[in-house]
């Protein structure tokens, strides 16, 4: 179980960037969280990896808060952010520096096969196309088992052929251990096609706005018109939550126009 | 009918031909480089040979070669390159090292590089000769004065170089580090250092050269052997030839030495994606 009690975040520059946001995320629930840019949906999932400090609140893993990374949640970034100089065998075995070299060895074999990346074990990330290096950081983020698995926009830089490939491939490897997954994305379909609850933020500060169940079978067809219908709840809720008329939200006027 | 014919001999030279011009990539390429140098030497010699300048103040090449033999045959070349280049390797470790840990230290503890970076940036911008007297009323006219003069040379590029590598690690890369919860030792090692790597090793090329700039300068403030020597030697007694010689070995010296820095390294930084301009070779 995965909660978050009044998480708040704002910045030494006094951006107010997350407030009060709560959750209950059970283990194995697979959770989107969409909205438009400043909605502190970043910001949640850093405080959640334990790379930024929340500045309220607490957030907790089976009754450990954290405040720095722990080896339960893994994170999976917009780039692959994989180590040049390391193989993509090693890269892959990156976490597991604390086994003996052996268990390693397999664990990565295992790893490599089910990514079906055999063939690449001994290449230099330079030579992956972002489909594969984006295959890696999710093997190298899996192999150590986490509980969590937070991902940053993961799939958002790649074309839309490779994004539902590794959208599908995701939801493979998330049947082995099923890990809790926390993805932001700004991708309504993907956060339709992948999640057991979407959670839809709204900006200024950063907040929770709705909550919609998806509650569709897997796999999922995209093209079925229950898939359909929950994509236009989701993205009705997103329109709403990004409606400066709306009661409490701050004016988006505060930008500046200048004329 | 012909064209039948001729076809199928045209597709069994391809191989061949793709082979030769493999064999002229690998070769000829790295040759290009000594075309335009030996078209100048040749160039002089043939003038001198067909007399249209004797060659006194300029000599050709072929004197110029016949002074190395003779210095080698005596045995004071191998003295001579022996000397500078024991200087230039005390001078260059001990520059290394202190480069290495003051741009370390610098680069990786923000509090260091504001007590210390100001200091040696206004030491960095008195030109190093300008040590020269302190340093032989200091240290006395042998050995040790000299060495520290290249060390001092070889410091700067290395301190820079390894502070600015370290400053501009990337971010995202570290962040890596921590997700997976490296202590700070193990980020240094398994993060830090590759990342810094390649320049460092561009630091060390760099001062490395500035060590042979300076070892120059030191010899010339008086030596009785090393290259150095050979020069200021040749123009007193008025041997342009023996200079020439001494600077044609000064060259060799330093492109040999840079070449065995990057050859020495290449195997670590085989994963680089960098840009090779004109193909890789």
């Amino acid at each position: 179980m995965l909660s978050l009690d009044k998480v708040g975040k704002t910045y030494p520059n006094g951006v107010h960037a997350l407030e009060s946001f709560n959750a209950r995320i059970p283990q194995g629930e697979i959770v989107a969280i969409i909205g438009g840019s400043g909605c502190g949906k970043s910001t949640l999932l850093r405080a959640v990896a334990g790379l930024d400090r929340a500045s309220t609140g607490t957030i907790r893993v089976d009754d450990i808060a954290i405040t720095a990374p722990h080896e339960k949640i893994g994170i999976i970034f917009q780039e692959p952010r994989l180590l040049p100089w390391l193989n993509v065998a090693d890269n892959i075995g990156f976490g597991l520096a604390d086994l003996p070299a052996a268990a390693r060895r397999d664990k990565v074999a295992q790893a490599l096969a089910r990514v079906g990346l055999s063939d690449k074990a001994k290449a230099w990330p330079r030579e992956l196309s972002g489909g594969q290096a984006q295959r890696v950081a999710i093997a190298r983020a899996l192999v150590p088992q986490p509980e969590v698995l937070l991902l940053d926009e993961p799939f958002s830089a790649l074309d839309a052929f490779t994004r539902r490939d590794l959208q599908d491939h995701l939801l493979d490897l998330w049947a082995d251990t099923r890990p809790t997954l926390i993805l932001v994305t700004h991708d309504v379909d993907e956060a339709v096609v992948l999640a057991d609850r979407v959670l839809v933020m709204r900006p200024r500060p950063g907040r929770l706005f709705a909550e919609i169940d998806v509650g569709l079978a897997r796999p999922r067809d995209r093209a079925s018109s229950l898939f359909d219908a929950v994509k236009k709840r989701v993205l009705t809720a997103l329109d709403r939550s990004l409606d400066r008329d709306l009661p409490d939200a701050a004016p988006a006027e505060a930008v500046g126009a200048w004329w | 009918m012909s064209i039948a014919l001729d076809s199928p001999a045209a597709t069994a030279e391809a191989p061949a031909q793709r082979y030769e011009s493999g064999r002229w990539q690998r070769l000829a390429r790295p040759a290009l480089g000594i075309v335009v140098p030996v078209t100048l030497a040749l160039a002089w010699e043939l003038a001198v040979w067909a007399g249209w300048s004797n060659g006194r103040l300029v000599p050709p090449p072929s004197r110029v070669f016949a002074t190395i033999v003779e210095l080698a045959r005596s045995g004071e070349l191998t003295k001579h390159v022996t000397t500078t280049l024991f200087r230039v390797a005390a001078g260059f470790g001990f520059g290394v090292i202190a480069g290495t840990l003051l741009g370390a230290v610098s680069g990786y503890w923000g509090i260091a590089r504001r007590l210390l970076d100001p200091t040696v940036q206004a030491l960095r911008a008195i030109p190093s000769i300008a040590w020269v007297p302190l340093f032989i009323l200091w240290l006395g006219i042998f050995e040790t004065s000299k060495v520290a003069l290249i060390a001092v040379g070889v410091f700067f590029p290395v301190y820079l170089g390894v502070m600015g590598a370290i400053l501009s690690v990337d971010r995202k890369i570290v962040e890596v580090g921590r997700t997976f919860r490296l202590s700070g030792p193990a980020m240094i090692r398994r993060i830090l250092l590759p990342a810094v790597l390649p320049a460092y090793v561009v630091a060390l090329r760099v001062g490395l050269g500035l060590g042979w700039m300076f070892v120059v300068a030191a010899e010339f403030m008086g030596a009785s052997e090393g290259l150095g020597y050979l020069l200021i030697d040749g123009q007193q007694l008025g041997k342009p030839a023996q200079i020439l010689a001494a600077i044609t070995i000064f060259a060799l010296l330093g492109k040999t030495t840079d070449w065995l820095i990057e050859r020495l390294t290449a195997p670590l930084l085989r994963w680089q994606d960098a840009f090779r301009p004109g193909g890789d070779s």
